[in-house]
Parts: structure tokens; C-alpha cells; sequence
């Protein structure tokens, strides 16, 4: 991957593989605040009870 | 770099920061009306005869039966494990605002490598007014941010229209914003409007423990510092994406 991307001329096996990286990190960001925001584990909403408040989450 | 590994590093950096000023931002007004609302919460609670807030009321067809000693008391939850007052309750805050928002910028990054945009603070300023737009402005069209103490549908319910709704106007904005042609234009129109037409979970009924002047004051007090965390998401998110791909980002 690193030498792939240092390559300057961009075949569509590379473009295609950057956008896969892309959706990966979009997929983990969407997880993360799946957890901190959404997630119903009783521990994990007390602790994030203010965050979820002060951000416009739904909360109980 | 990889794509990915730059899109961590520039998420983790751009998160980090945002996450700790929003903390601070929250600390200004958000907070001090959550703990004081807390305090008109239990106060509602230790009063078991309220009489408006327990007396028997017809709901609309598909609610769901429902216990209103559970429903009044939401912020009771038996012996799960919650943070200390003080200091740990706040330090959680903060830990879960920098993880929200490494989280947003994953997305924001993600998506502007996606769609091909140059890595600039200008262009990640925009996209982060889009991230505002479609997750702090349309859900709290229908469901504004409330305090402790206010009545509310059933939380998967809000979740799930909240979801709807950032999610279609996240790929309006899109449509419109990265594509050319009518149809697409009309289509990104629509996603727009299609949420509030909907509609979002209403609570079931109006009675709130909390005054109506402290609910004013923290959404005007969430709006605004989500306002000047999702620019400053999306200002950051562009510089440090320019500074871990460089001339990369460009293709």
C-alpha cells in the first residue's frame, strides 16, 4: 500500500484501493460514534450521558 | 503514507482538538443546565403525586403500553455502574467527546477522499458546515436537543428517526453539492424535506420537569457549540489531511 500510493501515476487498481481505505475509515467513524452516542450498554450511557445531552443525541 | 493511515491520523488530530474545545465550550452553558436539570428531575421524581404528570392520558395508536414509573424516573438505572460526581463524570465527558469526534472525522475525511475534493481548510470548512447541517441541524428540526427531565418518545424510536434524518440530508447535501445533473439535484431536493415529512417521535405529552426557559437556553447552548465544533472539525480535518497526503490528495 505505502508504494502503491507513492506512485505518481494513478492506475484505477490504486483509485480504486484508495477508496476502498476511504470507506473503511468512514465504516470505523460511524462505529465510533455508534458506541459513544448511540450504544444502549447501561455503563456506556451513564458515561456518556453528558456527551450525548450536549450534542443533540437522542438519550433516555 | 496509506490513504487509510492518513485518514486516522488526520481524524485522531483534528478529533482530539475539537473534542477537548467542546468540552471546554460545554462547560460554559450546556453543563451547568444538565446538572441543573438534573436537580428539577429528581425533584419531579420525590414528588409522586404530580398531578398532571401522572394522571391517566389516552395515547395515540401504536404506543406502545408502557409503565410511567419507569418513564418518569428515566434517569434511574438500579445498580449499573456510573461515573463518580465531579471530576471522573466530567473527565468521561471529555473522553467521550474526543471519541465522538474522531469518529465525525473519520466520516468528514473519508468522505472528502471519497469524493475526490482538494485536502484544503477551506474546502474541509464547508464540509464541515455540512457535517452541522446534517448532524446537529435537521435532527434537531424534529428533535431538539433537551436536557434531563423532559418528556420524550421511546429512546430507539428517536434514535432511529435522528439516524434517518442526518443520514438523508447527509446524502442531499451530497447530491447536490458533487453532482451536475438535474435529476440527482432534485433527488438530493427531496432527501432534504423527506425527514421532516416524516415527521419525528413526539413525546407523549407536554408536561416537562424542567422549565421551558432552561430548555430554550440549551438549545441555543448545544447549537452553538456544535456550530463552532463542525467548522473547526472541518478546518482542521482539511489542513491536517493536506499535511499527512499532500499532493496525494489532489488526485
Amino acid at each position: 500500500m505505502l508504494q502503491q500510493s507513492s506512485v505518481a501515476s494513478h492506475v484505477p487498481a490504486i483509485k480504486a484501493s484508495a477508496v476502498l481505505q476511504a470507506a473503511f475509515a468512514v465504516l470505523l467513524g460511524v462505529m465510533l460514534v455508534g458506541f459513544t452516542g448511540f450504544a444502549h450498554v447501561e455503563a456506556v450511557h451513564n458515561a456518556a450521558h453528558d456527551t450525548r445531552h450536549a450534542s443533540g443525541f437522542p438519550c433516555h | 503514507m496509506s490513504v487509510f493511515r492518513s485518514i486516522v491520523f488526520t481524524a485522531a488530530a483534528a478529533g482530539l482538538l475539537v473534542g477537548l474545545t467542546v468540552t471546554g465550550l460545554q462547560q460554559v452553558r450546556a453543563v451547568p443546565l444538565i446538572l441543573k436539570a438534573e436537580v428539577y428531575e429528581q425533584k419531579a421524581e420525590a414528588a409522586p403525586a404530580a398531578p398532571a404528570a401522572l394522571a391517566p392520558h389516552a395515547h395515540e395508536p401504536g404506543v406502545a403500553p408502557h409503565s410511567h414509573a419507569e418513564s418518569a424516573a428515566p434517569h434511574e438505572h438500579g445498580a449499573a455502574w456510573q461515573p463518580a460526581e465531579g471530576f471522573q463524570r466530567n473527565a468521561f465527558t471529555a473522553l467521550f467527546n474526543v471519541v465522538t469526534w474522531i469518529g465525525f472525522g473519520l466520516g468528514l475525511a473519508g468522505l472528502m477522499v471519497i469524493a475526490r475534493r482538494p485536502a484544503t481548510w477551506r474546502e474541509g470548512l464547508i464540509w464541515g458546515l455540512g457535517g452541522f447541517a446534517a448532524l446537529t441541524l435537521a435532527p434537531s428540526i424534529g428533535l431538539p436537543p433537551e436536557l434531563p427531565g423532559m418528556p420524550a418518545a421511546d429512546v430507539v424510536a428517536r434514535q432511529f428517526w435522528w439516524v434517518g434524518a442526518a443520514l438523508s440530508t447527509a446524502m442531499g447535501l451530497g447530491l447536490i453539492a458533487l453532482t451536475r445533473a438535474p435529476l440527482p439535484c432534485i433527488a438530493g431536493a427531496l432527501l432534504l424535506v423527506a425527514p421532516h415529512l416524516v415527521g419525528a417521535p413526539q413525546p407523549p405529552t407536554a408536561e416537562s420537569a424542567v422549565p421551558d426557559a432552561m430548555a430554550r437556553d440549551f438549545v441555543t447552548a448545544v447549537m452553538v457549540s456544535a456550530f463552532v465544533s463542525w467548522a473547526l472539525l472541518g478546518a482542521l480535518t482539511g489542513f491536517f489531511l493536506n499535511r499527512f497526503r499532500g499532493s496525494e490528495s489532489e488526485a
